[in-house]
């Protein structure tokens, strides 16, 4: 039987996942359940709407020409794209075989045969580590952080680029002791090309409301400059590439 | 060889009037980036101060000064300075800066209504010369309308058409008179005219030399002109100062002649640079003044004025006057054609700050030197005041000696005209349609009687083929419409400068136009993907629809939509080709709305698309507003996928994105441009106007618009001041679809 995906939304001039112009896929579905979601519309796994991968594919192939002049390709985000590994397997493998690069966007959470393999045509990973505290990304997630590391691991046994997302919530996720253990841990990992710092914002507030579900950081101001520049520094120190957006 | 012309290579240039030919045998092509320009003289900022105190009074008062009595020719006026000591290149339409000539030839009632709403009153001579002693275009033309036409004309179903004005959309070759100087340019006019002394003259060779012998007065009238500013031009220029400063005074006579719509310079920059080249190689002129040559030039084309009435600037608002200069583009050879003077004239956008005017319109390649892209991209950024347009498509059919007249139209420099037709709005043909030939608001049987549709759901076979028979009439209205029009015009306002510097065979184009494409699109993919219920009033007349279900939308990148509205584009085009042009004029089609999208959306009932009566179309090709929802690129593809075979005369699109969505950084910013218009024009995509800024920064401009006067935007096809637009039209802008994640 033909492998069916769920996709919420499709964005046809990402900038700001990956490098160059992105196509950007959101997938349907996720098993974190972060405090500061943009996108809880994501988090139902039977929502969004059904594609085949022949479908998924006319869709990206009209980019093209975008995608070879910027350097880009196509990322897959969501929701948590892994979720649904077996459905991406068969579009990124046909990706590779039309000269288009992948990025997978993932929060690292997901491993099994089906991620194994959609790595192999992977060209970047962007991981969403968030936050080195293991207590303090239960909190926020729901879930653990061990899983991620250990991609972090294989990515780096595998040689894959991979460019490292940390999110910086104030009150909650702003420690900086914390932010210097991840630098000396990252120092590790040359397959680690970039650090792209996120700050907190409350853009995706109104989703949450119209899901009626209660938004917890309501009171929570965003990042200052000073703090982001603070992390920032703090993570240039073992000479990564670090980026603030 | 003439002795100025030392220096230069020799070419079939020396012994014909080939300026191509001069440009290619001594340009030096520039691959470098922008780190050579330099900022304004002291001179030139003074200056540029007086000037925007001018514009200041003159954006309070509406006008700044007018003439009442003397109609303007090329030496009605003496010369006219700001700061004499201080202008290196000078030359006013009339004796003072920004004062306002008037030009009945076009037609009087329109002279007269504008100088009565700025409080000014019509010379009583002049009048009465004017409608007892002269005729003019406006007088010859509603002279031979039709009833059809004029109904046309009032419905507005047609519209925009230049019955009362000067038609423009003409350019000079300019550069004519700087490399040739005028007496040689009067010589060859003449060669040519004895040329027409055949055994049996009939009306096209009567007209051609009474055309030509006009043409040989207004170069005459030009070097007077020039001489009352102090210079000689019937020489060629021998250096960087006289070959702009002729150049300038090539096309300050046009417009000193001629108050057409659309009043372009051609494509000067290179040309230019030759001579700027060579001086700064023999050490007669320095970077600093080279520059202040074209900031000075620069700012003269910024101060170009015509007196417009009212309606004409609800029509096109902001004053423009689209003096459009083609910058950059590749060579037949395959050398690019950018030079150091392409990056000087964009750098006047800094010098001066941003602008609408002169009209920058940056000829785009894959091909183009990848610092001067990054460069474009960054003006952009910076400004919002270029344009793009695809130099692969349009080489391919027009040479790469073309510049664009108004927003969209290629023409080759002194080798083609246009007759210009404004537009057909085919959202209300598709209305007439549905309702049989009457007009949606007035009800009023404007089209031909036929069968209305009567059922309460649209079917698609059936409007579809009422469409057709809707076009077919409008298609033979429309090109005898303009037939009449250029007819007059050539009669009573010949261009005779503008076409004194053009070759003697020329190619004409009917110049035809669109106005409501996304909506008929999207109509017809509503009809035939959801359901479309007709709402009718008491008359039977279909007056609104009720859209049951989704349907794609133009501007997704999906093709059961976009397939409609190429259809629609070659339908439309393949009728208009069945009717004869006067003059033979090839007959082309552009896809423009300019500002006038929100007119004729005031005019046209509720469509089947779900636009309401009377809210605006989208400008140009552009999607409607809101209905691209898949990102900016699918928005982009879809208007690329238009034919521009069938829409030679251009294929406008307005893109407007927040400066976060273009990338993270300054930099990511600036390649991502580049890389997002390699794609468009990769894909075929014709023209695009890009507006890098935030929603934000346009609330507070129409709260405070004394904080905004040089805030430049993008519009289709040309670029306003944003504080000049009226409320409605600012409203349009804000609303329309800003690319934000």
């Amino acid at each position: 039987m033909e492998v069916i995906g769920r996709i919420h939304s499709l964005e046809s001039f990402g900038t700001v996942d990956g490098p160059g112009i992105r196509f950007v896929v959101f997938m349907q579905g996720c098993v974190l359940r972060c405090q500061f979601c943009h996108n809880p519309d994501t988090w139902d796994p039977a929502k969004g709407e059904e594609y085949t991968v022949e479908q998924l594919m006319d869709e990206i192939r009209k980019y093209k020409s975008y995608m070879e002049f910027s350097g880009g390709g196509v990322t897959f985000t969501g929701g948590e794209p892994l979720m649904q590994a077996e459905f991406i397997l068969e579009v990124v493998k046909r990706c590779k075989q039309e000269g288009i690069s992948v990025a997978l966007d993932t929060s690292g959470f997901i491993w099994n045969n089906y991620v194994q393999e959609v790595l192999k045509y992977t060209d970047i990973v962007l991981l969403d580590i968030k936050s080195y505290d293991p207590l303090v990304y239960k909190t926020v997630t729901g879930v653990s952080l061990a899983p991620t590391l250990k991609l972090l691991e294989y990515l780096r046994e595998e040689n894959i680029e991979t460019w490292v997302r940390i999110i910086i919530v104030p009150n909650l996720m702003d420690d900086l002791e914390s932010i210097r253990e991840l630098s000396n841990y990252l120092d590790d990992f040359t397959n680690v090309s970039k650090i792209e710092l996120l700050g907190f914002h409350k853009m995706g507030e109104y989703k949450w409301k119209e899901l009626g579900m209660e938004y917890q950081l309501y009171d929570t101001p965003e990042p200052t400059k000073e703090l982001m520049n603070k992390v920032k520094e703090i993570l240039k120190t073992n000479g990564k590439n670090v980026v603030v957006s | 060889m003439r002795e100025q012309w030392y220096g230069f290579k020799e070419g079939s240039w020396t012994t014909d009037i080939n300026v191509r030919d001069f440009i290619h045998q001594n340009y030096t092509p520039y691959e470098g980036d922008d780190s050579f320009l330099v900022g304004p003289t002291e001179r030139t900022k003074d200056l540029w101060e007086k000037v925007l105190k001018l514009m200041e009074t003159e954006q309070e008062k509406g006008i700044i000064d007018a003439e009442t009595s003397k109609p303007s020719t090329i030496t009605t006026f003496g010369p006219g300075y700001i700061d004499k000591d201080k202008e290196v290149i000078v030359g006013f339409q009339t004796d003072k800066p920004l004062k306002r000539g008037i030009m009945p030839n076009g037609g009087i009632r329109v002279v007269k209504n504008a100088l009565e709403s700025y409080g000014y009153v019509l010379d009583k001579k002049t009048e009465e010369i004017y409608t007892n002693n002269r005729k003019t275009h406006n007088d010859g033309v509603f002279d031979a309308y039709t009833v059809a036409m004029r109904k046309a004309r009032h419905s507005g179903i047609i519209t925009g058409l230049p019955d009362a004005y000067g038609r423009g959309r003409i350019i000079g070759d300019y550069r004519r008179v700087a490399l040739y100087g005028v007496d040689l340019l009067i010589q060859d006019k003449e060669r040519e005219k004895r040329l027409l002394e055949r055994p049996t003259l009939d009306s096209p060779e009567i007209r051609l030399r009474e055309e030509i012998s006009e043409q040989i007065k207004s170069l005459k009238e030009l070097k007077e002109m020039a001489l009352s500013y102090g210079y000689n031009i019937s020489q060629p220029a021998k250096n960087s100062f006289e070959a702009t400063q002729w150049t300038y005074f090539a096309y300050l006579g046009a417009i000193k002649e001629q108050d057409g719509a659309a009043m372009s310079l051609g494509r000067v920059a290179t040309f230019l640079d030759i001579y700027y080249e060579r001086d700064l190689k023999e050490g007669s002129y320095t970077e600093n003044e080279i520059q202040e040559l074209m900031d000075q030039f620069v700012m003269k084309l910024r101060m170009v004025r015509f007196l417009r009435t009212p309606s004409y600037n609800d029509l096109f608002s902001g004053d423009p006057t689209w003096v459009t200069e083609a910058i950059g583009g590749m060579g037949l050879d395959g050398r690019t054609l950018v030079t150091k003077s392409s990056y000087r004239f964009l750098h006047t956008l800094y010098n001066l700050g941003p602008a609408p005017e002169p009209n920058l319109t940056v000829l785009w390649s894959v091909s183009l030197p990848k610092p001067f892209k990054d460069y474009c991209s960054k003006v952009s950024i910076d400004t919002s005041s270029i344009q793009y347009e695809n130099d692969e498509i349009m080489r391919d059919e027009y040479g790469d000696d073309y510049g664009i007249a108004c927003c969209v139209s290629a023409m080759r420099l002194g080798k083609q005209m246009q007759f210009f037709g404004a537009r057909a709005n085919l959202a209300k043909a598709l209305l007439y349609s549905i309702n049989g030939g009457r007009d949606e608001i007035s009800g009023d049987q404007i089209g031909p009687l036929f069968a209305p549709v009567t059922s309460e759901y649209l079917e698609y076979d059936e409007v579809m083929v009422k469409f057709e028979q809707t076009l077919d009439w409008l298609s033979e209205l429309y090109i005898n419409t303009l037939n009449v029009i250029h007819y007059m015009h050539d009669k009573y306002n010949y261009e005779s400068l503008q076409m004194a510097l053009h070759d003697i065979n020329i190619l004409r184009t009917e110049a035809c136009g669109i106005a409501g494409l996304s909506v008929v699109a999207d109509a017809f993919s509503a009809i035939k993907y959801a359901k479309v219920k007709t709402i009718r009033d008491e008359s039977g007349l279909v007056v609104d629809y009720e859209i049951e279900g989704d349907y794609p939308a133009f501007g997704n990148n999906d093709n059961r939509v976009d397939q409609l509205a190429i259809e629609i584009v070659e339908k439309f085009m393949n009728k208009l080709r069945k009717v004869k042009t006067y003059r033979d004029a090839k007959h082309t089609l552009s896809i423009l709305t300019i500002t006038s999208n929100v007119v004729y959306g005031k005019k046209t009932g509720s469509t089947p698309d779900g636009r309401k009566k009377g809210e605006p179309f989208a400008p140009g090709a552009n999607p409607m507003h809101g209905r691209d929802k898949s990102g900016a690129i699918a928005s982009m593809a879809s208007v690329a996928k238009l034919p521009y075979k069938h829409a030679e005369d251009g294929i406008s699109y307005t893109f407007s994105i927040v400066p976060k969505a273009l990338g993270k950084d300054y930099e990511d910013r600036i390649s991502n441009l580049t890389s997002l218009l390699d794609g468009y024009f990769y894909d075929s995509g014709h023209h695009i106007n890009v507006n890098v800024f935030d929603r934000e920064t346009l609330m507070d401009a129409m709260e405070h618009p004394e904080k905004y006067p040089q805030l430049t935007i993008r519009v289709s096809g040309y670029a306003v001041n944003f504080v000049k637009l009226s409320r409605e039209q600012q409203l349009d802008v804000i609303n329309r679809t800003f690319h934000e994640r």
